[in-house]
């Protein structure tokens, strides 16, 4: 796999990419998508770390980066993984929580279908062998917000192993050619979520909510095959996107559904892997890629001042913008996992093993749940190029925003103009409207057949392309106007008629 | 109570560490040292308040080691006594929660509706700074 050379002090520059943040409802930053024009916006694919002419003082120093992620998935579900307590983002604190999540005396877990079956669905989306029988564990470590002193997961023997996640990269300098790239999946595993912990510093103490403990996680864990923050923040968006696609997650990272620990190292080609760090509770999309960098060029400085690297944890400081060292973590810790004893082995089945006379509610099928995949982004993303004749990277684009597709299949209906013109109106000034007025998708007060008919008109050469631009933009926005301009516009061109009448009509109706 | 404790830690804890008994003394005279002792107390959070508690886990140690007498060799692991029973599915429906004020009960403290607890986690005192056999 070839990595790309950081030179020296300076890291390749990365350019900016995967619409990071828009993950959340409101795809908030720079517009994305491509023009012709190569106007660089935010997109979603990454760019490979370009070499920098740079030589440092010591020579030529080639390092390669070593990225590693773990993500934890909260797994879209009514109910908790091993209790009946609901699932349910802002509830008042501790409502939430049935005598099992407190950890009382006399609990005992039981585990949610819907769970198991989002975790076969994404293993099977991400290519993994689904492990027939897989065990649970106890994973053991003191913490206020893990009331039972120990967190179930599945240490030995996972739910799901060997699997891949595709992303793509754009390579060359007009970004046109998009390649794929893999990273192994080592497993996917079923486990518990902890508590939340509310730091009251002024008064030494911590307060704690129980609502999110014991709901489930799909723990995805990526293995060192990615080799900058881009390549990994793009790796988590397109796992975002599956896990929305498949409704295993919502993966919102904003709302704490996705949530990822890097394990970054550095080394020269050719020589042993470094010793790595692990950067945790990397929780925003936006800064995901940056703290990744920042930690692989904090490796690197130090390296060349001829310090260690520690095998240690740290976390990101948003604020500062750089990696800091844990406290409370002394030493390595000793989990002391053990089988979970009270619950036995989970055993899955396919067509063939299932046993006759099954009650299909305690039976799982791992061949039903496999022809009921829903499609996958990347098989949407090939459809739309086939049968659109759009370029790959427009095809990204219009995945990358929520919402985005349906509105451009809803115009495509609706409009004789060609696809690729469409394309060109929905992801530039479309998507640059809803930026400029910070909406989301379904906000939006332009609908699908507003566009379409603008579409028509500009396509018949009834308005100029300026013109429809003015449309959208006018009046705020407001649908009823728009649509009684574009009535007005359609009578008074029964026939076709002089585009300076027209241009006269709308001037007349914007400026008032 | 304490006994107990260590010995259930100490029986689960053998399947993961096959080597201890040679960690501790390759003699196998059975003796714990002192930073084993250490170690244990702040995983488990356990005090052997005392040389007769270190002895007793020395002696526990001995007792089970016997289990090596059997030829387990080629011979799958049992995971749980549970291994051939049905693991239940449960249906995802919300049947519990809402229960907040038995839950807070039996907090000691609490504010609002949460539950306080200390800030972090607090380290126990090193080893020379505890009192070595104090007695609870």
């Amino acid at each position: 796999m070839a990595a790309p050379m950081l030179r020296g002090r300076c890291l390749g520059r990365c350019w900016a990419l995967a619409c990071i943040d828009s993950g959340s409802r409101h795809g908030r930053g720079a517009a994305t998508g491509f023009t012709s024009s190569g106007k660089r916006g935010q997109s979603f694919v990454a760019q490979q770390p370009l070499l920098t002419a740079q030589k440092s003082r010591k020579g030529e120093h080639k390092w390669a980066a070593v990225v590693g992620l773990e993500i934890h998935a909260q797994i879209a579900s009514n109910s908790k993984l091993f209790s009946g307590s609901q699932v349910h983002f802002a509830a008042p604190p501790n409502s939430l929580v049935s005598f099992f999540d407190a950890s009382l005396p006399g609990t005992l877990p039981v585990l949610n279908r819907r769970c198991v079956e989002a975790a076969v669905m994404t293993g099977l989306a991400l290519n993994c062998h689904i492990n027939k029988k897989s065990l649970f564990d106890r994973k053991h470590y003191f913490y206020a917000d893990l009331p039972a002193g120990y967190q179930i997961t599945q240490q030995r023997l996972p739910i799901a192993v060997n699997g891949s996640l595709a992303y793509s990269v754009c390579v060359g300098k007009k970004w046109r050619q998009v390649i794929t790239k893999t990273v192994r999946i080592k497993q996917i595993q079923l486990e518990q979520d902890s508590g939340k912990s509310l730091h009251d510093e002024l008064r030494s103490q911590t307060l704690i909510d129980l609502n999110r403990a014991g709901v489930g996680l799909l723990e995805v864990v990526l293995e060192p095959d990615m080799s900058c923050g881009e390549e990994a923040a793009t790796a988590v968006r397109e796992l975002q996107l599956i896990l929305q696609a498949l409704g295993t997650s919502q993966a919102n990272m904003a709302e704490g559904q996705l949530r990822v620990d890097a394990n970054i190292s550095v080394h020269h080609p050719g020589e042993p892997l470094g010793v790595r760090t692990e950067v945790k509770n990397l929780n925003s999309a936006r800064f995901l890629a940056r703290a990744i960098d920042y930690e692989i060029q904090r490796q690197i400085n130090e390296l060349e001042n001829g310090c260690e690297i520690l095998n240690e944890t740290r976390s990101f400081d948003y604020k500062l913008g750089c990696t800091v060292p844990m406290r409370d973590k002394e030493g390595k810790q000793d989990y002391r996992f053990m089988p979970e004893p009270n619950l036995p082995p989970l055993l899955l089945y396919d067509t063939a093993s299932l046993p006759a006379g099954a009650d299909p509610q305690q039976v799982i099928n791992i061949d039903r749940i496999r022809e009921q995949l829903p499609e996958l982004p990347s098989e949407t993303r090939e459809k739309l190029i086939q049968q659109y004749g759009i370029l790959p990277e427009h095809s990204f684009a219009l995945l990358n925003e929520v919402g985005l597709l349906e509105f451009f299949q809803n115009v495509i209906k609706e409009t004789r103009a060609e696809p690729k013109k469409v394309t060109s109106w929905v992801l530039n000034i479309f998507l640059g409207f809803l930026k400029q007025r910070n909406l989301a998708v379904n906000e939006s007060p332009v609908t699908p057949s507003v566009l379409a008919e603008l579409l028509n008109l500009l396509d018949r050469k009834v308005i100029s392309s300026a013109a429809a631009k003015q449309v959208m933009d006018m009046k705020r926005g407001n649908p009823r106007a728009i649509n009684k301009l574009i009535g007005l516009v359609r009578k008074v061109t029964h026939n076709r008629a002089d585009p300076t009448v027209i241009k006269e009509i709308l001037e007349k109706q914007l400026s008032s | 109570m304490w006994a107990r404790a260590v010995l259930l830690g100490h029986r689960s804890w053998m399947g993961w560490h096959r080597g201890f008994t040679s960690k501790t003394d390759p003699q196998g005279s059975g003796r714990v040292t002192a930073e084993v002792i250490e170690h244990l107390e702040r995983l488990a959070l356990v005090d052997f308040g005392s040389q007769e508690a270190v002895a007793r886990l020395e002696k526990a140690i001995a007792f089970a080691d016997r289990l090596r007498a059997v030829d387990t060799e080629g011979v799958e692991p049992m995971e749980s006594v549970l291994e051939d029973r049905c693991l239940y599915l449960r249906s995802d429906n919300v049947v519990e929660g809402n229960c907040v004020e038995e839950l807070l009960q039996n907090a000691h403290r609490v504010v609002e509706e949460y539950f306080v607890a200390p800030p972090g986690n607090i380290s126990l005192p090193k080893q020379d700074e505890q009192q070595p056999f104090s007695h609870n």
